[in-house]
């Protein structure tokens, strides 16, 4: 029987299975996605004449790159630089001490549902809004400075971290915990005894990589008034001050590098 | 762990004394950090402003509500410029990304000695350096608009999605390669037989969830004129018409809440 | 037909893993490799068609030096020697029909492959392999979806589409059940004689190796200690190769399975 199938099959064409298997829709995406993009293509208007105008000042800046200018504002690289490293230090504290509350009380199999519902909206609304527009009210209400910065940073962590935390907390294994737990211990030994070894390695490594975002964002805030090395970075590419824009794009680099190999050295060691 | 002899006891201990010296004084140098900061912080601080900051706040909120309902007629075009930063900014980062993602992989790299550490530096670069921070640069070279937006997100994308497909192509199961290779395939074939099916999911991952990053960031990349939905964040606010903001900011969060959820469909689908 | 002459490999770290190996293999011959892990029987199977490069020695097949080869000569000497893995490395998210064409690459252009526009011979006869290993039916699933036994059938078509003159078969049933093993084992050796192909089949389960092959090479430390009938293979040359063991149960253990094997 098989053979009358082999038959059957010799001599034909083979095509390989399409991914969408009806071949009506498998057409409709792929012409509605070209048909997409002509149109996104034809409403961007680019005024090239102005673009090759920039390409000088871009290998200008490129040029910036290989002679960067630490030295004539090095007062105001330094004071912002140094702001958007407190910000980023003090935010990250506070937030990483009130987001372990918050990522217990938003995992599901350890917090009562009142508790899990009031801290999940609070993550909720903490991802939705964006550092810059949070910032941007933020200054509205506390006037400008790194006040601001610091509540903005503070409060995303917030967000950031006890999703993660709780998402962790509720892939735990269950037996560990029970075991504590049959020992007879009261809630916040259970925690300590049954939980936290299980999630401490990851929420170490999340702080790291936190830390690293924080430093990332707080050299934006400046854009907005509050505090940090993007007011600086903003004037000097107002003023076409190229050189010194590279100065501060490396400083940056830098420190991002560096928190990145740091980070990976104090993963290494919790685990 | 430490068992001291003491008066003919046993006593057990989790640490030694020098190991909690060590930890002790660890703990006071980073409060001492912390304190630091946030006198810093506090110095540059108008606390006037803050002591008021209630007052203010319910000031705002008064003026912002209700929202300007009919000015969402006009956001229609700016939403459009928004959804296309987002998308052609992720297609251009996606089609750069791939190759270097490829140049930077231990296993695939052509040169581990020149090439990789190159790409590996334009993969940190173009990471560490916030969209905002690019879509500045590119408009003081290439002039504001949708397209320096398109470009700014491109470029932040590439370092993100490099980075992510390049671990992807270190993990592959190396002997599916050698099988390939074993047929007497080329170099070519081998990576299209060989190492593109095993990292295609992973990249499909990739680009929605960057997909959907984007669509957050470009919503603000207005406020320094990149085109986009914060254009008209940035004209309210200079105007102060509270309405019209947080307007803005309710289709801002339906915008995240809507790709979100897209993006979790769709590598729902793919994984 | 495949003739190795002093092939040594030496490892970056210093590890000898072949030491000036001779070993001929003429048309048609299966012979299986036996040896405890480490002993080089990977290796010796990988330096053959170079996937792991010899330190120095000669491969000769059909009197051609393929350590000598340029790259693209080396693809075309590839497409001789079909091989068999012992994970069956087939490329997982891909379905079973192209990873049976895949063994065609060394014969078709990259657009051609990349198309998977491949010429109608060769899609009959991925047919044909297909049909003949009981597998046309799963020719569009994805080759995850296949239990072990069925891939590694799938391996062996890959294999086998390429026309091979020789099959480098590296531990085809290290990851498969006893009953599978014997079915894939029984289908290799068949499948030899039915094309005429030679193979060498790096194994590690002696009682396998005895019940399906003329002849066996036993590995040890990079060396060959054994080389001949698989009734030749007494305690004492097993204890040469292996090391000291009780080894009547495993050759007991031989003409048990037989017994089973004739009763079914």
């Amino acid at each position: 029987m098989s053979h009358r199938e082999l038959d059957d099959m010799l001599g034909k064409g083979w095509r390989k299975p399409a991914f969408v298997k009806n071949a009506w829709l498998r057409w409709a995406l792929s012409v509605g996605f070209v048909a997409y993009l002509i149109a996104a293509f034809l409403t961007i208007d680019v005024d090239w004449g102005r673009v090759y105008e920039g390409l000088d000042r871009g290998w200008a800046f490129v040029l910036a790159f290989t002679s960067p200018d630490f030295i004539s504002r090095w007062g105001d690289i330094w004071s912002g630089l140094l702001e958007s490293i407190v910000m980023t230090v003090a935010a990250s504290v506070v937030g990483i001490l009130i987001s372990i509350p918050i990522g217990l009380g938003a995992a599901r199999n350890i917090a009562p549902l009142p508790v899990y519902i009031v801290c999940r909206g609070i993550v909720a609304i903490s991802r939705a809004l964006q550092e810059i527009i949070v910032a941007i009210l933020l200054v509205a209400i506390f006037g400008f400075g790194p006040l601001a910065g610091f509540l903005t940073l503070s409060f995303a962590t917030i967000g950031f971290l006890s999703k993660l935390l709780a998402e962790d907390i509720e892939a735990m294994d269950k037996v560990q915990a029970e075991a504590i737990k049959a020992s007879g211990a009261r809630w916040m030994q259970w925690i300590n005894y049954g939980v936290q070894p299980q999630v401490m390695p990851r929420l170490v490594g999340l702080s790291m990589y936190r830390i690293d975002i924080n430093f990332r964002e707080s050299a934006i805030l400046g854009l907005v008034g509050a505090g940090g090395i993007g007011a600086t970075l903003n004037t000097a590419f107002d003023r076409y001050e190229y050189d010194t824009a590279a100065a501060i794009l490396i400083l940056i680099i830098g420190i991002v590098m560096a928190l990145e190999y740091l980070s990976g050295i104090i993963r290494a060691r919790v685990q | 762990m430490p068992v001291l002899e003491r008066d003919d006891a046993h006593i057990w201990r989790r640490r030694t004394t020098g190991q909690s010296l060590v930890r002790w004084f660890g703990w006071l140098l980073g409060v001492a950090v912390f304190v630091y900061c946030w006198q810093l912080i506090s110095e540059s601080t108008t606390w006037f402003f803050v002591w008021d900051a209630p007052r203010i706040a319910n000031d705002i909120w008064t003026r912002a509500t209700p929202p300007k309902w009919d000015y969402i007629t006009q956001l229609g075009r700016p939403i459009w410029d928004t959804l296309n930063i987002a998308t052609l900014g992720t297609i251009i980062a996606l089609i750069l990304a791939v190759p270097v993602a490829f140049l930077a992989a231990r296993n695939t790299t052509p040169s581990a000695l020149f090439i990789r550490p190159i790409a590996l530096l334009v993969i940190v670069s173009t990471r560490s350096i916030n969209s905002l921070i690019w879509a500045l640069l590119l408009i003081a070279i290439i002039g504001p608009g949708v397209f320096a937006g398109v470009i700014a997100i491109a470029i932040r994308s590439i370092g993100f999605c490099a980075k992510l497909l390049y671990e992807a192509i270190e993990e592959i199961d190396h002997s599916q390669v050698e099988a390939i290779t074993a047929t007497g395939a080329s170099r070519w074939q081998v990576m299209a037989y060989g190492i593109v099916p095993q990292i295609l999911p992973a990249f499909a991952g990739i680009a929605v969830f960057r997909w959907d990053i984007n669509i957050r960031e470009s919503t603000v990349l207005g406020l320094v004129g990149a085109g986009g939905i914060g254009l008209q964040l940035s004209a309210s606010l200079n105007v102060l018409a509270w309405p019209q903001v947080s307007l803005i900011l309710i289709v801002i969060l339906v915008a995240v809440m809507i790709s979100e959820w897209v993006s979790a469909k769709v590598r729902g689908a793919i994984i | 037909m495949l003739r190795l002459q002093k092939l040594t490999k030496t490892y970056k770290t210093g590890d000898q893993a072949l030491k000036a190996i001779d070993l001929e293999v003429p048309k048609g011959q299966v012979l299986a490799l036996i040896g405890p892990s480490g002993a080089g029987k990977s290796t010796m199977i990988r330096c053959i068609n170079r996937l792991v490069e010899p330190t120095s020695g000669g491969v000769l097949l059909d009197d051609v030096d393929l350590t000598r080869l340029g790259s693209g000569a080396l693809r075309k000497a590839r497409r001789e020697m079909g091989m068999i893995f012992q994970e069956y490395a087939l490329v997982e998210r891909l379905t079973v029909m192209e990873n049976v064409l895949s063994g065609r690459l060394g014969y078709v252009g990259f657009w051609r492959s990349f198309l998977r526009r491949y010429p109608q011979s060769d899609i009959d006869e991925a047919f044909r392999l297909l049909d003949r290993v009981g597998l046309l039916h799963m020719a569009d699933k994805r080759a995850d979806e296949l239990s072990g036994g069925q891939r590694q059938r799938v391996g062996i078509c890959r294999a086998l589409i390429q026309n091979p003159k020789l099959l480098l078969v590296d531990e085809p049933t290290a990851s498969l059940d006893p009953k599978t093993s014997r079915q894939i084992m029984r289908l290799i050796t068949e499948l030899c004689h039915e094309r005429g192909l030679a193979a060498i089949i790096n194994i590690h389960d002696v009682a396998l190796a005895q019940m399906f092959v003329p002849r066996v090479v036993g590995l040890r430390f990079g060396e060959i200690v054994y080389d001949g009938r698989p009734t030749g293979l007494t305690p004492d040359k097993l204890t040469e190769i292996y090391g000291e063991e009780d080894w009547e149960a495993t050759i007991e253990k031989v003409d048990d399975d037989e017994e089973v094997e004739a009763a079914e």
